[in-house]
């Protein structure tokens, strides 16, 4: 990734501002309805579940990851065995194993900030963040600001409509008649535009696509995404032309 | 020794484990990138990757949902590629999505 020649100098390296986190709120504002309903059908079909109230939104504060949260419902049981808790910690962790190369992806960028700064805001790190840094990034900006003003929106909707979902119950008891399910996916698809290269840089995504579709295939769960991307990353490194 | 039974902490210690999960995973790329040295392979990898995890996860994701997802990805792509606006590429794909799925595809 190349620095945007345009870019002024900035008084600091690492710079972190409050227009930056005003950005990062504008910047999270489209996703904000698709949150907020994919919230609601998580805080309902935990009071369906049978979680408590307080269960479901320190779940939703802490776990604060959307597929791994719904996920871990089907897992959910009324008594625990360390063996069960152990199982839904294993299944969360391969739920959200894409966060581990998403993070490699922006580290270039982290590095330049203290640890603790960086072990504080990738607690709020989630996919509209990556995909949101991801661009920003590309287009020369370089304010953590940004980062964490999309996270902490995101993060305080998410719980918000989380408890509302579980007054709510069943209210949207069918989000996938609204395209709710696709709201990710959507966002993932209209990255690929940004991120284009041109055709040089296509053959890491090629690979990556291919090796994702058979992984798919092959394995139950969401080990496509980590199998692929590896796969793509690994294409990329070894081209002798710099992607 | 054995340890106490989770009793009516089960959950509580559940949603612990998850949080503590989902923290790893948050922090563990961005620490194991700060102790790779950054060679001109890494580089490249590392160029590579966002691409790589956005067409890995959209195309498993298009198989598993269907034609009409496909084509609401695709109406969210041609609009992106048209005016370079999130929101309008988020608001095509979903009242495609939306129609076709009335439709009964």
């Amino acid at each position: 990734m190349s620095a945007d020649p345009n870019m002024q100098p900035v008084a600091s390296e690492a710079p972190i501002t409050a227009a930056g986190m005003m950005l990062g709120l504008r910047k999270v504002a489209v996703l904000v309805p698709g949150i907020i309903v994919f919230a609601v059908a998580f805080g309902a079909a935990a009071a369906a579940k049978g979680l408590s109230f307080f269960e479901t939104m320190l779940m939703s504060g802490f776990v604060y990851a959307g597929v791994a949260q719904l996920v871990s419902l089907e897992l959910w049981r009324p008594e625990w065995s360390w063996g069960a808790i152990a199982g839904i910690a294993v299944v969360t962790a391969t739920v959200n194993a894409r966060m581990v190369l998403q993070g490699a992806s922006l580290q270039p960028w982290f590095a330049k900030y203290p640890k603790i700064l960086n072990a504080f805001h990738l607690f709020f790190f989630t996919d509209a963040n990556w995909l949101i840094g991801t661009r920003y990034r590309a287009e020369g900006g370089r304010d953590l600001g940004v980062l964490i003003g999309a996270g902490l929106t995101l993060w305080l909707v998410w719980i918000v409509a989380t408890g509302g979902g579980y007054m709510l119950g069943a209210l949207v008891s069918d989000p996938r008649r609204y395209g709710i399910d696709l709201v990710m996916p959507i966002f993932f698809a209209a990255m690929i535009v940004p991120l284009w290269r041109g055709k040089r840089g296509m053959v890491p995504w090629v690979v990556a696509g291919l090796v994702a579709l058979v992984t798919a295939r092959l394995v139950d769960g969401y080990a496509f995404i980590i199998v692929g991307s590896l796969a793509g990353a690994i294409t990329g490194a070894f081209r002798d032309d710099a992607a | 020794m054995t340890l106490p039974d989770p009793g009516t902490w089960g959950a509580i210690i559940a949603i612990t484990a998850m949080a503590a999960a989902t923290y790893l995973c948050r922090i563990s790329g961005v620490a194991l990138m700060s102790i790779i040295p950054l060679t001109p392979h890494v580089r490249r990898g590392l160029a590579a990757l966002p691409g790589s995890i956005v067409v890995a996860t959209v195309l498993p994701l298009i198989e598993r949902l269907g034609a009409a997802a496909a084509i609401a990805l695709l109406a969210a792509i041609g609009t992106m590629i048209l005016r370079r606006s999130e929101l309008l590429a988020l608001l095509v794909g979903m009242a495609a999505i939306s129609g076709l799925r009335a439709l009964g595809f």
